[in-house]
């Protein structure tokens, strides 16, 4: 199982350090970490800092993809919950206030609640294809966004808003911290309970999970109520860093670089099995790509084209030979089926 | 010899497109008579309020608006009966409008860059058809590696738009066929016509067309009863990126630009329109009438909105969304139904 998991990561890490190498190669000081002002500075930092929202949304994803679902919608969500705060915190009387802002940031994140919810009773309840369902809230939630910041971006000033996406604590990013604890959470949640197997079961096959005695329609819905408390979050850390509320740029393309995230870190999009480490990696990946492409002065354009021919090789590597093993295997183990 | 016991029914039940193959007549065609009966209130909400908006030429705008969209859906149409779903179109019509732009800028011939520009589509469909068919790979993940490649190429070769002043091109932007005064629509309308009537007919009457059907109701006995999945498979998306191909020629003759911004988004709307035409998105029922029908609804929605003056284009995103869902339901319901 260790050697698997090891096999699993091993192509993301390389091409991870491989994305470094060529930073230290292309930029100078791209190591560099200074403390300045009682805060961490430096690429690396910036990586971290950056690389928060992703792995927020790409966690989410894992989730929903473990159970053979999509979640086209997450953008769209981290678009609203990104409205919605600052809509209030503008209408607040005084911004700096701590109380108002948690309480607003609580209540963006309890409208994601009702979002992931909607998600979860189209899939589990009613029965309809994961993209599709999710793709109702992606459509409309961004107009639904919109609606809230009434089609204009919302500038706000709010010191402690502000440190959600752009503060420190103890000399370390915020959104790092945020990111991070959300991944302790559900690591603990999936690995050090039964949900992670309750979760792979469901995604193996939801009827049989069911008749096995699970509540698989429950769990299918949970899963999209954390991905869009996730994607609410990384709204949050979004609107935050850039003090404002961009109902078009918040979240765009996002749902796709996270299903990239997830597939980059091995989880099958089949459903069944999945791997937070390698999503986390996958996510961290994806912006290494984006920052080291500003870095090394090639044109943005060329990430995108790397995107593609770093999918197209993932999914052949996938499907041809190691799908071929898992077969060949399975049907060398048990020559009854089931 | 007049029988007057036999009961009418067969008549009533008869479909409209595709009478031999289907069995359970009215089911079947519930999501498509509720989209006709949505678009006849819809249109009927509109003359009532609204001045000018019965003028026959508000309706043509629909068409000559939305031409390259009826394209690319009816493509999008033929993949989701399969059960698959191409998300490159919008993509691939953002790389056809640039490289047909940049051709033409570097003074090609028009009679060599519109073959070419049809090529593109093409021959990305039957990349990415291959991918799925032979590779096992989802069509999902294929087709979003497709509009990665698609978007990025497009970005590489221009990143600004690019204005096309070409003699040809600019003469089919402005051809148009004038019905009355004041009444017309463009050649575009006329391509997209023409794509959806041979698309219709190729689905009804052919051999191919009902391999489709057979595919997206299940592959796995299609294949079992000998039909060519593969071949019919990895032509429908070579069909599909033809089609993004073709609607991304006639995008550049509506807008005369090339930009590799062109079509953000436009893949959602296809899709959108597919559903809202009632083609189930599991595959294997639906009719491109259908899918004309959802491009229809869509565009009303932003012309209403646009009569309306003081709703903001968000509306229509809202408002998409809600029929999204209302037809999922609705479809939902009838597939209970029918089992």
């Amino acid at each position: 199982m260790t050697n698997l998991l090891r096999h699993r990561l091993f192509w993301p890490i390389a091409v991870l350090v491989v994305l470094l190498a060529s930073n230290l190669v292309f930029s100078n000081n791209f190591f560099t970490i200074t403390l300045q002002d009682g805060h961490l500075y430096g690429s690396l930092i910036d990586i971290l800092r950056r690389s928060a929202p992703l792995v927020l949304v790409a966690l989410g994803m894992t989730l929903v993809i473990s159970t053979g679902g999509i979640d086209l919608s997450v953008g769209s969500v981290m678009a609203i919950s990104g409205a919605l705060a600052c809509l209030l915190i503008g209408d607040l009387s005084n911004p700096d206030a701590v109380g108002p802002v948690l309480l607003v940031v609580g209540l963006a994140i309890a409208l994601c609640l009702v979002f992931g919810l909607w998600n979860g009773f189209l899939v589990a309840v009613l029965g309809i294809q994961p993209i599709i369902a999710t793709l109702i809230l992606m459509v409309a939630g961004r107009g639904v966004a919109q609606l809230i910041t009434d089609g204009q971006i919302l500038n706000v000033r709010s010191e402690p808003y502000r440190v959600i996406g752009a503060g420190y604590f103890l000399a370390v990013p915020v959104s790092f911290l945020i990111a991070a604890a959300a991944v302790a959470l559900t690591v603990a949640l999936t690995r050090r309970t039964a949900l992670g197997l309750l979760l792979e079961s469901v995604g193996g096959s939801p009827t049989a999970s069911r008749l096995a005695g699970i509540r698989a329609r429950r769990i299918t819905i949970m899963v999209y109520v954390f991905a869009a408390a996730f994607a609410g979050v990384a709204g949050l850390i979004y609107s935050s860093d850039v003090s404002s509320a961009d109902s078009n740029a918040a979240g765009n393309l996002i749902e796709l670089n996270a299903i990239l995230a997830v597939v980059l870190g091995g989880t099958a999009l089949t459903g069944g099995r999945f791997s937070i480490a390698g999503s986390v990696l996958g996510a961290v990946i994806i912006t290494t790509l984006d920052i080291t492409a500003v870095s090394v002065g090639v044109p943005v354009e060329t990430t995108l084209l790397f995107k593609a021919i770093v999918v197209i090789i993932l999914c052949l590597a996938q499907s041809a030979t190691f799908r071929a093993k898992v077969f060949g295997r399975f049907s060398a183990k048990r020559t009854v089926p089931a | 010899m007049i029988d007057v016991s036999t009961p009418p029914a067969p008549q009533r039940n008869r479909p409209l497109l595709g009478a031999k193959r289907v069995y359970k007549a009215n089911t079947k065609h519930i999501p498509v008579l509720a989209t006709l009966v949505l678009l006849i209130v819809m249109y009927s909400v509109g003359v009532y309020n609204y001045d000018g908006f019965g003028d026959t030429q508000v309706l043509l705008n629909v068409f000559v608006d939305n031409a390259f969209l009826l394209v690319v859906a009816v493509g999008m149409t033929y993949v989701i009966l399969t059960g698959g779903i191409d998300l490159s179109v919008g993509a691939v019509i953002a790389l056809t409008t640039t490289v047909a732009a940049t051709l033409l800028e570097a003074g090609w011939s028009a009679a060599v860059v519109l073959p070419v520009a049809l090529l593109i589509g093409t021959v990305m469909g039957l990349g990415m058809g291959c991918v799925i068919h032979f590779f096992k790979v989802e069509p999902f993940i294929a087709t979003l590696a497709g509009m990665f490649l698609a978007r990025g190429l497009s970005l590489l070769i221009n990143r600004n738009s690019i204005p096309i002043t070409n003699d040809f091109w600019t003469q089919m932007a402005q051809k148009r066929f004038r019905f009355d005064d004041g009444v017309f629509i463009s050649l575009n309308v006329v391509i997209a016509v023409i794509v959806v009537v041979i698309a219709a007919l190729v689905l009804a009457w052919t051999r191919f067309g009902r391999n489709i059907y057979a595919i997206g109701g299940n592959a796995d006995s299609a294949l079992l009863m000998g039909l060519p999945v593969g071949r019919t498979r990895i032509a429908v998306y070579t069909f599909s990126g033809f089609c993004a191909s073709l609607g991304g020629v006639l995008y550049s003759f509506y807008t005369s630009s090339g930009y590799s911004l062109h079509g953000q988004g436009l893949e959602l709307d296809a899709i959108a329109a597919v559903v809202i035409g009632g083609v189930l998105l599991t595959g294997g029922s639906g009719y491109v009438l259908g899918t004309v029908l959802g491009v229809l609804v869509l565009g009303l929605i932003q012309t209403i909105i646009t009569f309306q003056g003081d709703l903001n284009s968000w509306w229509t995103r809202i408002v998409v969304g809600i029929l999204l869902f209302a037809f999922i339901v609705l479809q939902r319901l009838v597939t209970r139904k029918a089992k």
